[in-house]
This record gives C-alpha cells, structure tokens and sequence, in this order.
C-alpha cells in the first residue's frame, strides 16, 4: 500500500538517528578520567548554591582525593533515590553523597574506607513538645541492646506523632524499623523537603544526621529548629560515609583508598570537616 | 525476571489501591460539582462569573498537574501562619488533602469544557421547542438539556475518569503512598525497576479497562442507538 | 535571614534565579519538541501497523497504544530512569557482546519515555486523518497512473496533515505539560561558562527544567511560593503561545479543505 515505502524509509531513518545517537557514547573510558555522583541536596555534604554550583565538604574533598589519585575527575548530580542504579549502569564510577556503609548496599557495590561519621537523631521546632527528649549517645554496633532500650523508652514520646525522613536511607530504615508501630514515616525525596514539611508544622520531627540538620539550623530557615533527644549511630546507621564504587572497579577502590589515607594523614579531611561540620568528622581508624 | 519477586511485588503495591482510588474517586465526585458550576457560569451571562470560571479553566487546562500540586502543597506551606489564622491550616497540613484539591481542580477544569461541551451541542431547535411548550428552567435542563448533554459529554467525561486515575500517580511526589509511590519505593530499595514496573503498569492496567467497559456500558445503557467513536484526546 | 522579596529573587545573574528560570523554560521546550518528534515517529509507525500491518504487527500497535495510554506516564518515567541503563546494558552485552559503558544521557531517556507515551496518542491522530482522507481522491490519483511516493507526497500526506494538524495541536500541548514531569528525575544539563568579551551572560552553572529549577530554587531559599507562581506564569506563556501557533497552523493547513 502506498504509506508502505514513506514508512520504510522513515524507519530506517530513525534507527540511523538513534544508531548514531548511542554510538559515540559507547566509546571506551580513558582510565584517568572518573565520574563523581553527588546529590546536590545534602548540605553541608553537598548542595547546590545560588549560583547554581555544586558546594559542600565532599565536593571539595573530592577534588582534594582526585589530586591525590592522579585522576582527572567530573563531578555530576544525580537525585538520590536513583544513585545507586545508574552506578551500576555505569552512567558514572563513583558516588560521594554522604553515603553510608550498610551490609544491604554492600550487595549490590563495593565502599572504600569511610572518610567521615556522624550521630544521627532528630529535630524539631522549639514549640514542640518532643523538646524534652532524655538524650545520651548510642551506638548499635558497640551496644544494641542497651540502645534498643532506649528506644523503647522513646517509643510512647512518639505515639501518634508524623516521623518525616528521606526514603532509601540508613535513616528511613531505622525509623521503619523501631518507630513504625507507633508514629506515621513519611518519606521524603531529600533531606531539604522534610526541613521545609518540618517548618510548615507538617511533620512533628524528622530523622537524619547530626551534620545536616545543623547546616539547616544555620541557614536561611532554620529559625526555631532545634536538634534533641539522643545521638544514634552505627548498626543500621551505617558505618560511616564513603565512597561509593562498582564492585568490579577494584583498582579504583584501591586508589582512593590509598588518597583517603593520606589525606587522613595529612589532616586535610579534618581541616574540610572542621569548615564545613565545626567539628572533626573523620572516623578513626 | 524473578517471578516470586513478581507476586511479592504485585501483593505490596496492593496496598497502594485503596489510596489510588479514593483520591481518584473523591477528586471526580468533587471535581464534577465545580465544573458543573463553572460550566453554568460559562453558559450563563453573567459576565463576572463568567470571566471568573473562564480565567480558571485557562490557567488550570495551561498549566501541568504536577506544577499545580507543588504550588498547593509546597507553596501555599510558605503561608502558615496566615492559613492558621484562618483555621485552613489543618486541611493544608496534609498531603492528602492537598493532592485532593489540586486533582479536583485539575479535573473541574478539564470536566468544566466538556459539559460545556455537552450543554452547547443541544440544538437550538429543541429549546425552543420546549419552550414553546412552555417548559422552562428546572424542567427544561430536566427533561431537554440534560439528557441530550450527558449524551454527548458522557464519552468524553469517562475518558476524564481514566485520566484522573493516571493523574492520581503523581500524588506520590508529595509522599503519598498509592500505587506510584509504593512503586517507587520498591524499586529504589531493591533497583528491580522492570518487576516492579510490570506490577503497577499491570494495576492500572485492570482497573482502567474495568473502568473502560464500565464506561461503554454507561454508554450504551444513556444512547443505545449512537454509535461509539472514538474520543479525540483532550489530556492532562 | 530576612525572606527576599519576589523581586530580590527574581533577578538575572548570580543573585537572582531568573536567568536559571529563563533557561530552564528553554529546556522544558526542547524536551517537549523532541518527544513530540520521538512521538510522531512512534504514533506513524503503530498507525501504518494497525493501517496495512499483518495480524502480528496490528495486535502489537494495538497493545502499544492500550498500554501507553492506559498506564500513568510517571510510571513510564520510572521504568526509563531507573531501568533503562540496566536494560540496555543487557541488551548490549546480549546481542552485541558488548560488556562495556553504555551510556544514555538522560536527555534522551526522558524523551523516550515520553515520546512513547504520546506516540500512543498519535497513533489515533494518525490513523484518523488517514482515514478521513477520502479515498476517490486516491482512486483517481492512481487512475493518473500516480503510485507509491508520489502517490504519498502529493496526495495521501497533505491530506493526512490537514485533517491532522488540530489532533496534534492537542497532544502538543499535553507533551508540553508532560515534560514538566521530567523535573521527579532531575534531568539537568551541564553548560561552561558563556561571556562576551568581560560580560558573564551565564556562569558556569547547571540547569534543570523549569519546574524542576523552580523546585530547586525553592528548596535552596526556602520560599516556594514565588517559584512556583512563575512556573504557572511560564508555562501559561508557552501553552498560550502554543494555542496561538497551532490556530494558525490549522488555518494554513485547512485552507480551500471543504469541512464536514
């Protein structure tokens, strides 16, 4: 019929089009060249500015460790909740977007040494009356029952209460875990969306790291935010902020390994965490 | 394609439909209301309501559905204080209640043309005949408009009912959990994105062609002897 | 911090987010044209498919169509943003043994993803102007002894064209609020710095769609509002623009067309 002959040659169009579309993509990587992944919505870790340029303690330390490795290095966002997927589909070789160690991560990529840690716990509006929250520091890798008895304890504090966390993260599986029979967990795209549901009375108290809620506090917004109640860490938590790589790029692995050491060494992650966090991050080791 | 993770799948994003459907339902039941009043507003002559129904149908029908929900949701939250004052705050606190008005809005606005639709392609002929028979009013929309309106809206309408379930989905952008969102987050725990996707594409699937023949039969039960084409694509 | 006021928010260059809400409407509009052409391209191949196609190739059309437009278009983002990389990797290590980077900038993953979606709708565009195409019009081009090409040059697709141009007009429209779906994946383009001579017209600097730069601009000052408001603005500027050209397109193309 006479759509026949148009439609042919219009389809072998296309495909040329698209054939020719993928195919400089497909080139093989230079090794020296790698690809960071960043959120870009974690402040002080990582954030975009009003400029519109990536900022934070691991863009810097980024391009600080790639110095050190001698790679030539690209820094690129990418939302979180697709972060790991497209590292596995090799859209980049690398995440740093304050990421922790947890067993589950570790099935599907590999981690270097941590470069940073931190207490996680929760914030809320001083009007709150979650204000008065017992604190002390906990850690579920060193002692998980006494920590679980603390949580208990929390438990009736937060009957009835809206627990405002970002999804996929060491962060909303600890809240799913102990808080889900009595509070309601509200997953968030990003830590800055259950700040911003937390100042608009939306959510009574959200659940995150230490870290970020302080750079929430001293920004713009953070009127009338306060961070209470105990410090949480390990276990579920993770254990510590590294970065994130493929489980076949050992060599990769082993270089910033090699360069998160000698920054170590160097004092130079703790003079980042010391600008960006005010207190030393770096996890002994 | 692991087909224990695909029943698992399937059971869990149940859990999203009861959502799915009663903000779809409820945002069309609310939604119908306001566009019969715009679309009356619209027909009528007085012109301030008309102007006012117009303008709102513009920057509704102009503007995605996504961009209104965040306004609602994320920009109306700027105003706090303002809306407690006003005892709104409760209603603009909750994600739910948000999607809801967004979605019923949206809807009224798409609903609002399609009666209007519907109300003017009742002939000139048999109002004035009605009239002349002294009908008028009530009556007159009873018996003559009504009916040869909802004929004509009545395929267009039931295609807006399946749009409306395909725009519940983007409830999940402001933590919702109908069957998008659980979706999501399953696929973001676990990265299985085809399993999980076959799932919720297969959810929606059913419940739109249930929906579908559901409306064919509305159809056919208002108008056994129009025949049924094919409805143009007015979407969201 | 004191809030800004809307002006303070609104300017161009560094301080201000009106430069990246300026280019990210320019993004928005270069997602929507290439779905819509990705579209065009998907809906002419599934309308020729349910047209003159086999059996095997109607029922495929038929359920491409059913499918893409039975199920929300977010969930076909999903699939794109989160499978695609996986998917194509399979397929390239599969069929072409390549274990390799396989990349898809998530431009076109986006576009993919809608194109396909309104192709489903195109496809009926399509295949109702095709046959609302009358068809002595063919019997006598033939008679001329015109056949296949030309046949379809001169005859058979400014035909299509007319009777299909204000189908198009509203599916344009839709691709054109779909894109702003885009901005739930973050797809954002990475531009060097532009000056002309000593005048910075745009710092380095990455910019997303315009409902996603909306949505990031409000997270950064924490005012939502404002944002917002000139993303509804904008986008009432690019689909009433949008009304005006297809009224004119449709004027052009149905002129001397005898209406029904």
């Amino acid at each position: 019929m006479s759509m026949i002959p148009q439609l042919k040659s219009r389809n072998l169009a296309f495909s040329a089009v698209v054939a020719a579309a993928l195919l400089p993509l497909t080139g093989a990587m230079a090794q020296e060249k790698v690809t960071i992944a960043t959120e870009g919505a974690y402040a002080p870790w990582n954030f975009v500015n009003s400029q519109g340029q990536l900022e934070g303690f691991e863009v810097e330390l980024a391009a600080e460790l790639c110095e050190r490795a001698e790679l030539d290095c690209e820094i690129v966002m990418q939302d979180w909740d697709g972060i790991i997927p497209s590292l596995v589909a090799k859209k980049y070789d690398a995440i740093m977007a304050g990421m922790n160690i947890t067993p589950t991560r570790k099935e599907t990529i590999d981690f270097t040494q941590p470069y940073a840690g931190g207490p996680h716990g929760f914030m809320v509006m001083e009007d709150s009356d979650l204000v008065g929250m017992p604190g002390g520091e906990y850690s579920l890798t060193t002692d998980e029952a006494g920590t679980e008895a603390a949580i208990e304890e929390l438990k009736p504090l937060f009957e009835g209460k809206i627990i405002g966390v970002q999804g996929s993260t060491t962060n909303s599986n600890f809240a799913e875990k102990y808080f889900s029979d009595v509070a309601e967990i509200r997953l968030y795209k990003t830590t800055e969306q259950h700040d911003l549901d937390l100042a608009a009375g939306r959510i009574d108290v959200a659940l995150a790291a230490h870290s970020a809620f302080k750079a929430t506090i001293d920004g713009p917004s953070g009127e009338g935010m306060v961070v209470v109640g105990p410090e949480f860490s390990g276990g579920l938590l993770g254990m510590g902020v590294a970065v994130g790589l493929r489980q076949e790029d050992t060599e990769l692995r082993d270089k910033l390994d090699a360069a998160i050491t000698s920054a170590k060494e160097d004092g130079v992650i703790e003079e980042l965490s010391m600008k960006w966090f005010g207190i030393d991050m770096t996890p002994a080791s | 394609m692991d087909f224990a993770y695909l029943a698992e799948s399937f059971w869990r994003l149940l859990g999203g439909v009861p959502l799915t459907l009663q903000l779809a339902g409820t945002s069309v039941a609310v939604g119908f209301i306001v566009a019969l009043t715009f679309a009356l507003a619209m027909y009528g002559r007085v012109w301030p309501l008309n102007w006012v129904a117009e303008a709102f149908v513009f920057v509704f029908r102009g503007t995605p559905l996504l961009v209104q929900i965040f306004l609602i949701y994320y920009g109306l939250g700027q105003f706090r204080p303002e809306l407690t004052d006003f005892g709104l705050w409760g209603f603009f606190r909750s994600p739910y209640y948000c999607a809801l008005l967004a979605l019923s809005l949206n809807t009224a606005a798409y609903s609002a043309e399609i009666i209007r639709g519907g109300l003017l392609s009742v002939p000139r002929g048999a109002i004035e005949s009605a009239r002349a028979y002294g009908m008028s009013g009530p009556t007159l929309y009873r018996r003559i408009i009504g009916p040869i309106a909802l004929r004509q809206a009545l395929p267009a309408y039931g295609n807006e009912i399946i749009l409306m379930i395909k725009a519940t989905s983007l409830a999940s952008t402001i933590t919702l959990l109908e069957i998008t969102g659980v979706a999501h987050k399953l696929i973001s725990e676990t990265f299985r994105a085809i399993e999980v996707f076959l799932c919720a594409g297969a959810l929606y699937l059913l419940i739109n062609s249930i929906l579908a023949f559901a409306v064919r039969r509305a159809e056919r039960w208002i108008a056994p002897d129009l025949e049924r084409t094919e409805v143009a694509a007015t979407v969201h | 911090m004191e809030p800004k006021s809307f002006l303070e928010l609104m300017q161009w260059g560094p301080d201000g987010w009106l430069d990246e809400m300026v280019f990210g409407t320019f993004l928005t509009l270069a997602v929507a044209l290439v779905s819509f052409v990705f579209g065009l391209v998907f809906g002419a191949i599934a309308a020729w498919a349910k047209v003159s196609g086999g059996p095997f190739s109607n029922r495929l059309s038929v359920t491409y169509t059913t499918v893409f437009r039975g199920i929300p278009d977010l969930l076909v983002i999903y699939l794109f943003y989160f499978g695609a990389g996986l998917a194509l990797a399979a397929l390239a290590s599969t069929f072409f043994g390549y274990d390799g980077f396989v990349a898809l900038p998530g431009f076109l993953v986006a576009t993919l993803a809608i194109g396909l979606v309104s192709g489903a709708y195109q496809t009926e565009v399509i295949r109702g102007a095709w046959s609302a195409v009358p068809k002595p019009e063919i019997e006598a081009a033939r008679a001329c002894g015109m056949s296949g090409w030309t046949l379809f040059r001169r005859i058979t697709a400014p035909q299509i064209l007319c009777y299909a141009v204000q189908g198009m007009g509203n599916i344009w429209q839709l691709v054109l609020k779909e894109s702003a779906l885009v901005a739930v994946i973050g797809l954002s383009v990475h531009f060097a710095e532009i000056r002309i001579g000593d005048i910075v017209l745009l710092g380095e600097t990455r910019f997303s769609d315009l409902l996603r730069q909306a949505y990031v601009a409000a997270g950064s000052t924490r005012q939502p509002f404002p944002f917002y408001i000139t993303c509804v603005l904008l986008y009432l500027a690019m689909t009433t623009l949008s009304t005006v050209v297809f009224k004119r397109a449709e004027f052009w193309a149905t002129r001397g067309l005898r209406t029904a």
